[in-house]
């Protein structure tokens, strides 16, 4: 061969030779950063618990799916952080009372049933955190335990003996009254529910701050917010068609499933179209749950339904390529 | 105008390395190695045998067909004619030269007067077009000529593309620059030939310098227009250029002149002028040699067949390549040997540090569509990939790959960091070789 005056080790490979900044880890972690008002909010409005709760999902999170990995000798990925807004958002869609022992059952069953048995991360049916919630349903009464704002203190870390209950906005609005809160509180955050899911206005934030960082799109939550918020408008219970809508879109679990559920890339739509029609079907499913079903909150199923959904909705998204002939794109 | 195609992305220019930079004339090497194959389609077949006597111009390989020329860009004598490694990563047939330094010119090179250009038929600048070698010069190397003579009465719209979108490289921006009237000179050929009273030169608009350049160079009423677009990846690409200056898609699978558009590269037009004008047929071309290692960046106007070696000398690097490519980071071609040399097609050589490494070990989709919203044609590369890994050809075939033009934006923007380019190519390849049997 011909002689070069330099040697050096060069690397091939196919094009191309740059990349983008964005990783799945720097993904991950923007979308813990925008959860991080909401959360704290939580600990503001519920008291310790609230961190410490998130805390031990969280933990129990990562430490199941490395025990995954080591016992089948996989690769262990823990540290692109999936596994840790798992364990966030698990612990978002509980009351705050729930039992430590619950929850890391409830991370267990998301963790290894939902996503390590289907193949790891992206490769995921169902959304683990809210799979992992329908599973802890299995304690109903633990689940639904709703505490009033502002009653935990410190000693609620440990103990959940003397908590005092109140009804969620929803359970009101499910006997067809409106909740006997303002619609201010509710969309600040100052009502009973989940542990993430009453501030809409601190989720809001969080999101506008991954729409900034072009993490996701507005696609899915306009589609999914526009649809539950036309619906209650058109079929109102009760006289006051607006003040129902808001409580309808704040009073509970929306904003948080729209906003942080709904959108997760896994078990969402990738095509534009695909992404609309999921949206629309999510806040159909979600009204007819909550008006119709023995249950409340619809968010949770609604997003589970449509999860299943994806790979049909997916095949109607999908684009007219370049240059296709007239006939093929106006079939489409 | 006026309109912006689908998708692409922004990667980090890095023009600003060498696009203030005056081309300097590389020192001519002491050996030129010269590929017999430098265009798409068939390859050249040596005119030359060891020991004979070459001089600048000289035609050293020909054949028929789809084919260029090529010529000798140095005089002095065939030293070999052997296999040698080619800038595509396969070893091809070379003419291997030993310079004299004598730079004697070859007698077929004689420059013509405007008016016996103005005498010239569009047939007679096409076959003159055809002897020079011409190919085109933004790396698909198709043979110019052909481009030309299958377009006359199809093409209403020629577009000169200087639109250069890669990352670093700044060859076209420099020749438009320093040569603006060439360039328009060229265009004006091509028009000629086509009949044609209109003419484009699409640019990014981040070369405000080289648009301003050209602006000022147009006469009025020459019919030439110079388009400013706007910096996206792939704005180069044809498909895209011509769907930015006229709305025009061009059919799946067809070419631009199924639209009545023809796109030649700004360097290409340049060298049409240099044929056409002063008998020089396609022996050097404007080199940005850049990177984020090199010491001194620098755009050179460098003879065919100069190694890549000499030119890492002769712009020095502060630690050892990680990488060294022919053309820009996002389509060009990773080198593994430095013996290679520049051919009519390679307008840079990129060299990058080790800090451009990323994982590809267990990379795991994650659906998040990005792909999708950055693919250039349309398609679905996440569903591309799966079809792949399936295995399937049918649904290979049905996923669109074979629209795919590998500009590589989606595998720019997976956070996954999927090889998705390199599966297409893969993919591409099952297709390909599935459809030969059927037809014989």
């Amino acid at each position: 061969m011909a002689k070069m005056k330099y040697f050096y080790e060069l690397t091939i490979s196919s094009s191309p030779h740059m990349h983008s900044p964005v990783t799945t880890q720097t993904i991950m972690r923007d979308v813990l950063i925008a959860l991080l008002p909401a959360w704290i909010a939580s600990i503001y409005f519920f008291g310790p618990r609230a961190f410490t709760v998130a805390v031990v999902s969280m933990a129990a999170c990562v430490f199941f799916e490395w025990l995954w990995c080591r016992l089948m000798k996989q690769h262990c990925k823990v540290y692109d952080l999936s596994a840790c807004v798992t364990g966030l958002l698990l612990a978002f869609v509980c009351p705050v009372t729930i039992p430590y022992w619950t929850i890391i059952l409830g991370d267990l069953f998301a963790i290894i049933l939902v996503k390590m048995l289907f193949g790891g991360l992206g490769c995921n049916i169902v959304n683990p955190a809210l799979a992992g919630r329908a599973f802890m349903f299995s304690w109903p009464v633990l689940m639904s335990t709703w505490v009033k704002v502002g009653f935990q203190n410190a000693a609620g870390v440990l103990s959940t003996a003397d908590i005092v209950t109140s009804a969620t906005p929803l359970a009101n609005m499910h006997q067809g009254a409106m909740p006997d809160v303002s619609i201010g509180q509710m969309f600040l955050g100052n009502v009973g529910g989940c542990l993430g899911e009453t501030s809409a206005l601190l989720l809001l934030v969080g999101f506008a701050y991954l729409l900034y960082r072009k993490v996701l799109t507005a696609r899915i939550p306009v589609a999914y917010i526009g649809t539950v918020a036309v619906l209650a408008f058109l079929f109102p219970l009760g006289n006051d068609r607006i003040a129902w809508m808001a409580a309808q879109l704040f009073g509970g679990g929306l904003m948080l499933g729209a906003l942080f559920m709904a959108t997760d890339y896994v078990t969402s739509p990738v095509t534009k179209l695909g992404q609309i029609i999921y949206g629309v079907g999510c806040g159909v499913i979600t009204i007819l749950i909550r008006y119709f079903g023995g249950y409340n909150e619809g968010v949770s199923y609604a997003i589970l339904i449509m999860n299943c959904c994806v790979v049909l909705l997916d095949r109607i998204g999908r684009p007219v390529k370049f240059g296709a002939p007239k006939k093929e794109a106006e079939k489409k | 105008m006026a309109f912006s195609f689908f998708g692409g992305v922004h990667p980090k220019e890095n023009k600003f390395y060498t696009c203030d930079k005056q081309t300097e004339v590389f020192p001519e090497p002491d050996v030129i190695v010269i590929p017999m194959s430098q265009n798409i389609g068939a390859p050249c077949m040596p005119l030359v045998k060891k020991g004979d006597p070459v001089t600048v111009g000289q035609k050293i390989g020909d054949n028929q067909g789809l084919c260029a020329p090529i010529h000798s860009s140095v005089s002095g004598t065939v030293k070999a004619v052997e296999m040698r490694p080619h800038n595509t990563g396969t070893n091809v047939m070379s003419v291997v030269i030993q310079n004299d330094h004598l730079d004697t010119l070859c007698e077929t090179v004689k420059p013509r007067t405007q008016e016996e250009v103005d005498a010239l038929s569009p047939m007679e600048l096409v076959d003159i077009i055809h002897e020079g070698g011409l190919v085109g010069m933004g790396g698909a190397t198709f043979p110019t000529h052909v481009k030309l003579s299958g377009g006359i009465g199809k093409v209403d719209t020629v577009i000169i593309n200087a639109g250069e979108c890669e990352p670093y490289i700044t060859a076209d921006d420099r020749l438009c620059r320093e040569h603006p009237d060439e360039v328009i000179s060229g265009l004006k050929v091509i028009m000629k030939i086509f009949g044609l009273k209109e003419g484009h030169i699409g640019i990014e608009d981040n070369k405000p310098e080289a648009i301003k350049i050209l602006k000022s160079n147009l006469i009025n009423g020459d019919g030439i227009s110079v388009d400013a677009l706007p910096a996206k990846y792939p704005q180069g690409a044809e498909k895209q250029l011509i769907y930015a200056i006229t709305g025009r898609e061009v059919p799946s699978g067809g070419l631009p002149a199924a639209v009545g558009c023809a796109v030649f590269n700004a360097a290409t037009a340049k060298a049409i002028h240099d044929v056409v004008y002063k008998g020089m047929p396609l022996i050097s071309r404007i080199v940005t040699v850049s990177g984020d290692i090199v010491m001194e960046p620098k755009n050179l106007l460098v003879p065919i067949g100069t190694s890549f070696d000499d030119l890492l000398g002769a712009v020095g690097h502060s630690e050892n390549p990680y990488k060294v490519l022919s053309g820009g980071p996002m389509m060009g071609v990773a080198q593994y040997d430095l013996s290679v040399t520049t051919t009519k097609g390679v307008n840079a050589v990129t060299i990058l540090g080790h800090k451009n490494r990323y994982a590809v070990e267990d990379v795991r989709c994650l659906r998040c569509g990005k792909c999708i919203d950055a693919c250039p044609m349309h398609l679905m590369p996440v569903l591309m990939y799966k079809a792949l890994q399936d295995g399937d050809v049918d649904g290979l075939k049905a996923s669109n790959m074979m629209d795919c033009i590998e500009c590589g934006c989606c595998a720019y923007t997976c956070p996954a960091s999927v090889p998705l380019v390199h599966g297409f190519r893969v993919g591409k390849q099952l297709i390909r070789s599935a459809a030969q049997p059927a037809k014989k």
